[in-house]
């Protein structure tokens, strides 16, 4: 109950904090949207909210699936071969160093008018370098004792990976994870904002803005917040499952 | 350095072996040659970084000698074998699993015809036997340091393993719980037949556990000095203090000096 009633106060408390900043300001519309002028905002679209939320959504979870795949795979050579590592690292951090915000429009006029591969794309490139470094960081940091219990029964490489090296480097691959959803939502809106004639939320608040709609604006805010949200959990629960060992029981 | 005739169920012939490190090669063993016979038990005490480990590890197959031969049961070691069974100072329980799945870990490896009924109960027999029982369900987190520990000998053991490598298992565990699992070991041994191998910075450890205390000399190591110990079979501690055991605890003592200097020495 507890759990529950505080984070609901704390929201209901912000949002009255809001409501009476632009109220106290008498700040127009255009200027400024109140929680208030949220609900008609979205009400009034709210089949635009459907169809372009369920196109974020799905992009960005694809975006995030390859970045799961690509980065497992590249934590993996990294973490196994120490000179696999020392050369692809200064290449992934240049990579990563990049903004990413640069990137969008040169991949929107590769892809031209591909507008669902140009923003998994996206997603998929902000967002992969967590997974891989933490991956590899899990895989290298392997202690050669916990190895070598296996290896001294004539396990092969492939046994020892599944029984210790993997379940070991769970906790840290959900840890990059929590931070690489909400990157994977970052590289989908950029996308979507950027990109002539694009779909999804991203597109729909840069319709906002073109027509000053600061209600519709922060209406699309707060559904991109609440689709993050949603996923996050949807992470936290498959960490419960998979790495739940790893959460210390507080005594 | 003592000759003997070398027939046991470990042989280590021979063996010379070196690193290769970032500041060039580093020399860990020079002609060492030492055995244990079948249900022996030997400790192996020397400086530290002598070479100690690198000796657990030819044994176990986890390395290979640059020069000599290691045999185990008449076989020479190329390969790691799953008639060996290991415990370190860090007991290295997989903390994703209970205490139970923790020792039935090696079972899942080593080629067995036992259903998962059979090893769940071998498993418990050893827990048991150490002190353990109530605890199978446990998350290694929720246990002592000692109690890890025994866990990870349980482990070492639960496919009856011909050879046991310990390598300084009681070194991170505080001196009253360390006595508590010396007497653990005895029990162990009483029960599960095995040929062990033991590498310790304890002295009174070594002779409270081992047939035969070899001393290595200081790096590159070899066989220093051998004291064989007639006692076999439980002990109490009381005859760490007498005056057999004081002198040989001397003995030792003047020995790991010698091959310290030894160490200085070749530096």
């Amino acid at each position: 109950m507890r759990q529950l009633a505080v984070p609901l106060f704390a929201i209901i408390l912000f949002l009255l904090f809001w409501e009476m900043l632009v109220w106290v300001n008498g700040w127009p519309n255009y200027k400024m949207a109140s929680p208030s002028d949220l609900w008609p905002a979205f009400w009034r679209f709210k089949w635009l909210f459907f169809t372009f939320g369920w196109e974020t959504l799905w992009r960005t979870v694809l975006g995030l699936i390859i970045a799961i795949i690509i980065g497992v795979l590249l934590g993996m050579v990294m973490g196994f071969s120490k000179v696999v590592r020392e050369g692809l690292y200064p290449l992934l951090v240049g990579f990563n160093a990049i903004p990413k915000a640069t990137v969008v429009p040169i991949v929107a006029l590769m892809f031209v008018g591909q507008h669902d591969l140009n923003t998994v794309l996206i997603a998929f490139m902000i967002s992969f370098f967590p997974i891989a470094v933490s991956v590899s960081i899990g895989l290298s940091t392997l202690e050669p004792e916990y190895r070598d219990i296996l290896r001294a029964l004539g396990a092969s490489k492939f046994t020892i990976f599944w029984k210790i090296a993997l379940p070991k480097t769970l906790p840290e691959f959900f840890g990059a994870l929590k931070v690489a959803v909400t990157l994977a939502f970052i590289g989908t809106n950029l996308m979507e904002i950027v990109s002539p004639h694009g779909r999804g939320l991203g597109a729909l608040f840069d319709s906002g803005k073109t027509n000053s709609d600061y209600p519709l604006m922060f209406a699309v805010l707060i559904a991109l917040a609440i689709l993050g949200i949603a996923l996050y959990y949807v992470v936290v629960f498959l960490e419960r499952i998979f790495a739940g060992w790893a959460e210390r029981q507080a005594d | 350095m003592t000759v003997r005739k070398n027939t046991g169920l470990i042989r280590i012939e021979n063996v010379s072996h070196t690193f290769n490190t970032d500041t060039g090669v580093l020399p860990v063993l020079d002609d060492l040659t030492l055995s244990v016979p079948k249900n022996g038990f030997t400790a192996i005490v020397g400086p530290s970084g002598c070479g100690k480990s690198t000796v657990t590890r030819l044994v176990a197959g986890l390395l290979k000698p640059d020069k000599g031969t290691v045999w185990l049961q008449g076989q020479k070691v190329n390969k790691p074998r799953d008639t060996v069974g290991m415990a370190f100072q860090n007991p290295v329980l997989l903390e994703w699993r209970t205490i139970l799945q923790n020792v039935m870990l090696p079972l899942e490896i080593v080629p067995n015809a036992m259903s998962s009924a059979e090893r769940e109960a071998r498993a418990q027999d050893l827990l048991k036997l150490v002190g353990l029982s109530g605890f199978e369900q446990k998350r290694p987190s929720e246990l002592s340091g000692g109690m890890r520990q025994r866990a990870s000998l349980c482990r070492a053991l639960v496919h009856r393993p011909e050879v046991l490598i310990l390598d300084e298992p009681f070194g991170a565990l505080d001196a009253f719980t360390r006595e508590d699992l010396w007497q653990t070991m005895h029990r162990l041994r009483e029960e599960e037949p095995f040929t062990g191998v033991l590498i310790t910075h304890d002295l009174r450890e070594s002779i409270f556990l081992a047939d035969e205390v070899v001393v290595l000399s200081g790096r590159p190591a070899t066989v220093q000095y051998c004291q064989k110990l007639k006692q076999r079979g439980p002990k109490s501690l009381d005859q760490l203090y007498t005056p057999k055991a004081i002198e040989t605890l001397n003995i030792l003592r003047e020995q790991i000096k010698i091959a310290r200097k030894d160490e200085e020495d070749k530096l």
